[in-house]
């Protein structure tokens, strides 16, 4: 694809995987790991008459942002939903962990994962499930280091166990457009009916889920509109302050008090949902 | 889920790498990389069953606009129309023949 086509603000949420990955590292010095010409594929889905996809929907690159080398992981959520799978589970703990061995060699690399998943890939099932496992262990173990940034832009938006996972990164930037939630929609839907929970009410599930109600809850650091230079602004900004002092999901036990005092019995509308997480986050402070 | 594999006869034109599209709804993925035969070689998985007279049409009707190189080409299909299909293939194609052009995005 031609240069040009891309300009400074176009959006950054139509961008394919590859291509978000080439536009967050500095221009020039994107180099792909496993790539798709590697032919490294999920050696599931095939058996279970699902074509596959040669990068098993997951890019993986290193290259630098404002000069820092940096590793990138982003999920194509195009295919298969985004689901994580053996293969593609696997690449992105492999990056994590290529970015833990060069800090420990004393050689300072960071992370950003750009993140458009609804979690383990079912087709996959325990293999996805240990491959979301070992990407955990590795943004803990990454995190000490260097800032691991989560970036949710959607369309697709970022759940089950990958929610956990981008709970756990340094930082996370989202858009009026990305949602973030262990469950996703229909998941909640079925358990809980349509009258609690309607899948398809766009503009509820947003005031629940969606990017602005997240980060006036204090989940998320950063809320950005949909550019290719906001998304790449605020990954470099995120970059550029480091590990921060205490991680978010370091300070769960205040936010579980908060829910310890939540009466339920009334009906919870996202404005309440919000006092009630952001006292939970002051409370620490 | 099927497994189809066409060869065509090909130019001894040269081929870089490339690779379009990605393997999501009404889309495609096509993969051009060189190879050391003397044919176009087209290997097809796609999600539509009973698509083979059709994939054989879809070739036939590239093969005069664009003489094939000869090359490995691998499909990946994800219910595609023969119209998304045949854009994807020439560009594919064009990539792989032109000299500089950037490899896969």
């Amino acid at each position: 694809m031609n240069n040009t086509m891309t300009t400074k603000d176009s959006s950054f949420i139509e961008q394919s995987a590859r291509q978000r990955v080439k536009n967050v590292l500095d221009e020039g010095t994107m180099r792909e790991l496993i790539s798709p010409f590697d032919r490294i594929t999920s050696p599931w889905l095939a058996k279970q008459g699902i074509v596959s996809q040669f990068d098993d929907g997951v890019v993986i690159a290193r290259g630098t942002i404002n000069g820092e080398q940096t590793v990138v992981a982003a999920i194509e959520g195009s295919f298969q939903g985004g689901s994580l799978g053996e293969v593609s589970g696997a690449k992105i703990a492999g990056a994590l962990e290529l970015a833990v061995e060069e800090n420990e060699n004393g050689n300072p690399m960071s992370a950003v994962l750009i993140l458009e998943t609804g979690g383990v890939r079912l087709q996959e099932a325990n293999l996805g499930l240990a491959a979301i496992a070992e990407i955990q262990s590795a943004i803990v173990a990454l995190r000490r280091y260097r800032p691991v940034v989560a970036l949710v832009t959607g369309p697709v938006g970022c759940f089950g166990g990958m929610s956990i996972s981008a709970a756990l990164c340094s930082y996370i930037i989202m858009t009026r457009e990305g949602r973030l939630g262990l469950n996703g929609p229909l998941v909640i839907e079925q358990e809980a009916g349509i009258a609690e929970y309607n899948a398809s009410d766009r503009p509820f599930i947003w005031s629940v889920i969606g990017g602005k109600q997240r980060f006036e809850s204090g989940l998320v650091d950063s809320y950005i509109s949909d550019s290719q230079s906001s998304a790449r602004e605020a990954v470099e900004q995120y970059l550029n302050q480091g590990v921060p002092e205490i991680h978010r999901s370091e300070k769960y036990s205040d936010l579980l008090e908060a829910f310890l005092r939540l009466d339920t019995q009334d009906h919870i509308a996202p404005h309440d949902a919000q006092q009630v997480l952001l006292e939970g986050v002051a409370s620490h402070e | 889920m099927e497994t189809l594999y066409f060869q065509r006869p090909a130019s001894a034109s040269q081929v870089q790498p490339s690779l379009v599209g990605y393997v999501g709804s009404g889309d495609l993925e096509v993969m051009i990389e060189p190879s050391h035969g003397e044919c176009a070689e087209i290997h097809i998985q796609t999600s539509t069953a009973g698509s083979e007279v059709r994939w054989q049409q879809i070739i036939d009707q590239i093969t005069p606009v664009i003489p094939l190189p000869a090359m490995r080409m691998d499909i990946h299909d994800f219910a595609a129309t023969p119209g998304v299909i045949r854009l994807r293939i020439e560009q594919a194609l064009e990539q792989a023949m032109s000299l500089g052009g950037s490899h896969h995005e």
